[in-house]
C-alpha cells in the first residue's frame, strides 16, 4: 500500500483539490483493505475448499447425477424466467416512455415492488395461491397439476424475483433517447414491427443486454423465494444454489464448496459481461 | 386512443404489462393481505408481537441498520478511491464491488460461515480474543454487510464523478483546508445519494435470507431474524402465522420504499429549482 500512494506522491505536485498523500494511502488503504476482506477473501475460499481435496473429487461432485439434475433446472427456471421477464420490460418501456397516461408513476412504483420483498415472503404468496391449502390447491389437486414443490412454483418463484430488472433498465433509457426516431420511421411508411426491428432494438440493445445479465445473474443465484417452494426433492425440485445448501448441512463442504464455485464463477462471467456492456454503453462510439 | 402521436402499440404493450404485473406480482402480493384479514384483530396481534418474534423483529432491522451504516461509511470510502485516484487493477476492482449483486445468496452465506467459523480463516484469528462472529448476531451483521455494499458504493459514485472542482477550487482559495471543503462543499453534495443508497441497503438487508442463514445459527432470541421465522412457520404448516408476520414486514417494507421515494422526487424537485 505505502508503495502505491509514493507512486501517486511522485505523479506530480499536489494541488489544491487533493488530499495529502498521507491521507490518500490510508483511504486507499481503507478502501481495499475493505474489499479485501468482504470480497476477495470470500471468493479465493470458495475454490480452495472446493479444491482441496483434489480434481478428482471436484470433478465428481459436480458431475452426480442430482447436481447434474440441479444445475438442468437452476438453467431451465433461468431460460423460461429472463424470456418473459424480457418481453415485460419491453413492452413496459415502451408504454411508459413513448406515451402518456394517468398512473404512470404509480405503474413504475409497481414494477420496482419485487425489489422491496424479502425473498421468503416472494415463495410465500405463491405458497397462499397454489399450495394444498392455497385458493387454487383444490382445483389444481383435482386435476392433478402441481405448481408448489414442482418446477412450476420454482419458475414463479423465479420470475417474481428477476421481475424488474429488465424494464427498469429500459424506462430510464427510453426516456432519455425520446421518440423522434421512432416517429420518423413511422412517418416514412414503416410498419410497427419494422420500426421495432430496426430503430427501436438497435438504440437500445446495450441496455437491453445489461439487464438481461443482471435478470440472468439474479435468476441463476435465487435462493429464499426458491427453497419456500422447492420442497427440497432431490433431482427433482433441487436447484444448484438449494443442492449447495443440502450438501453442506450434511457437513460435505468439499462438494458444497465444488457446486458453489460454478455459481461464483457464472457470477464472475456476469461481471465481467456486464462491465463490458457498460464499457459499450459509455462509449457508444467505438465500434468493434 | 386518440391523439397519441402516430407511435403504434400502446394498447398491446400497456395491456400485456399491466396483465403480466397483475398475474405475477399483485394477484400473489394480494393474496397475503387477505389471508391475514381472515385472522382476527386479535389473533393477528398474538402472532405477531410473541417474545420471540419481537426478539426477530428488533435483530432483523438492528442488524441490517448496523449494517447499512458501515457500508455507508466504507461505500462512501471506496466510491471515493475509485472516482478520484488512480491505482494498478482500478478496473478490475469496480468490477468486483458489483460481486454481491452476483453472487447467489446461498454461495456467500456458507463461504462467510466457513471464512468466520471457529475454525475458519478469519474465525481462528479472532478466537484467541474471545471475538465470536459466525453463529452468533454480530455473523448477521458481517452478512449483511456484505450483500448491501453495491448498493452504496453504485449510488454515490456517479455523484462524485459530476461534482464540480470548480467548487473545491473556490473553497480552497478561499482558505478552507481540505478537511473543510470536505466536510462543509463536499459532503452536503454527496449526501442525498449516500441516504439513498443507505436506504436501498437497509431495504435490502430487511429481506435477506440466503446469506444470512448459514452463519447466523438460527436461535431463537438470540440469532434468529424474521425471514426464518416465516419459514419456521412455513414447515409448520402454520400459514397463517407465517402470512401475519410477512405482512408486518411488507408493510414495514413498503413504507422505506416510499420514502426513498418521496425522498428522491424532493431531491429531483430541489436540484430543478436550484439549476434555474
Amino acid at each position: 500500500m505505502a508503495t502505491i500512494a509514493a507512486a501517486i506522491v511522485a505523479d506530480s505536485p499536489r494541488r489544491v483539490t487533493e488530499e495529502g498523500p498521507w491521507v490518500r494511502g490510508l483511504l486507499l488503504a481503507i478502501a481495499l483493505g475493505f474489499m479485501a476482506l468482504f470480497l476477495w477473501l470470500p471468493v479465493s475460499l470458495v475454490f480452495t475448499e472446493a479444491l482441496r481435496k483434489g480434481v478428482g473429487i471436484y470433478l465428481a461432485a459436480i458431475t452426480e447425477p442430482d447436481a447434474l439434475a440441479a444445475i438442468r433446472l437452476t438453467l431451465l427456471a433461468a431460460a423460461i424466467a429472463v424470456p418473459l421477464n424480457l418481453i415485460f420490460g419491453l413492452t413496459a418501456a415502451w408504454a411508459i416512455a413513448r406515451f402518456d397516461f394517468p398512473g404512470k408513476g404509480m405503474l413504475v412504483t409497481l414494477i420496482d415492488l419485487p425489489f422491496a420483498i424479502s425473498p421468503v415472503i416472494a415463495g410465500l404468496i405463491y405458497v397462499l395461491m397454489f399450495g394444498a391449502q392455497g385458493w387454487f390447491g383444490p382445483w389444481l389437486a383435482e386435476h392433478d397439476i402441481k405448481i408448489i414443490f414442482a418446477v412450476p412454483g420454482i419458475v414463479l418463484a423465479t420470475i417474481f424475483v428477476t421481475f424488474p430488472f429488465i424494464a427498469r433498465e429500459l424506462i430510464p433509457l427510453m426516456q432519455a433517447q425520446g421518440k423522434d426516431e421512432e416517429e420518423a420511421a413511422i412517418l416514412l411508411g414503416a410498419s410497427g414491427w419494422q420500426m421495432f426491428w430496426r430503430v427501436s432494438l438497435p438504440n437500445i440493445r446495450w441496455g437491453l443486454l445489461y439487464g438481461v445479465i443482471l435478470c440472468t445473474a439474479r435468476g441463476l443465484g435465487e435462493f429464499g423465494a426458491v427453497s419456500v417452494v422447492s420442497g427440497h426433492i432431490r433431482g427433482l425440485t433441487n436447484t444448484l444454489p438449494l443442492h449447495v445448501e443440502i450438501l453442506y448441512n450434511e457437513y460435505n463442504g468439499v462438494a458444497a464448496f465444488a457446486c458453489a464455485s460454478l455459481l461464483t464463477l457464472l457470477a464472475l462471467v456476469m461481471l465481467a459481461a456486464k462491465t463490458f456492456v457498460q464499457w459499450r454503453i459509455d462509449h457508444p462510439g467505438n465500434r468493434v | 386512443m386518440r391523439n397519441r402521436g402516430v407511435l403504434p402499440g400502446f394498447g398491446p404493450a400497456l395491456g400485456f404489462s399491466l396483465a403480466y404485473l397483475c398475474l405475477i406480482v399483485l394477484i400473489p402480493l394480494s393474496a397475503t393481505f387477505i389471508k391475514a384479514a381472515g385472522l382476527s384483530w386479535q389473533a393477528f396481534w398474538e402472532t405477531t408481537t410473541t417474545p420471540r418474534v419481537l426478539a426477530s423483529y428488533r435483530l432483523t432491522f438492528g442488524a441490517s441498520l448496523l449494517a447499512a451504516l458501515i457500508n455507508a461509511f466504507f461505500g462512501l470510502v471506496v466510491a471515493w478511491v475509485l472516482v478520484r485516484y488512480r491505482f494498478p487493477g482500478k478496473r478490475m476492482v469496480d468490477a468486483l464491488v458489483d460481486l454481491p449483486f452476483a453472487l447467489p445468496t446461498a454461495v456467500a452465506g456458507i463461504t462467510l460461515a466457513s471464512l468466520y467459523a471457529p475454525n475458519g480463516w478469519l474465525g481462528s484469528l479472532l478466537a484467541p480474543y474471545g471475538i465470536k462472529v459466525a453463529y452468533t448476531p454480530l455473523g448477521i451483521v458481517i452478512a449483511l454487510i456484505f450483500i448491501g455494499l453495491p448498493f452504496v458504493v453504485r449510488t454515490v459514485e456517479p455523484v462524485l464523478q459530476e461534482l464540480e472542482q470548480e467548487l473545491e477550487e473556490a473553497a480552497a482559495s478561499l482558505g478552507a483546508s481540505r478537511w473543510q471543503t470536505f466536510y462543509r462543499v463536499l459532503l452536503p453534495a454527496i449526501m442525498p445519494a449516500l441516504i439513498t443508497g443507505f436506504t436501498m441497503a437497509f431495504a435490502r438487508a430487511i429481506g435477506e435470507y440466503g446469506s444470512v442463514i448459514f452463519i447466523a445459527g438460527n436461535m431463537p432470541m438470540v440469532s434468529e431474524i424474521t425471514p426464518v421465522l416465516i419459514v419456521g412457520r412455513l414447515e409448520q404448516y402454520d400459514y397463517a402465522g407465517a402470512t401475519a408476520i410477512a405482512v408486518v414486514m411488507m408493510v414495514i417494507s413498503f413504507i422505506l420504499l416510499l420514502v426513498i421515494n418521496l425522498f428522491q422526487a424532493w431531491r429531483a424537485r430541489r436540484e430543478l429549482r436550484g439549476s434555474v
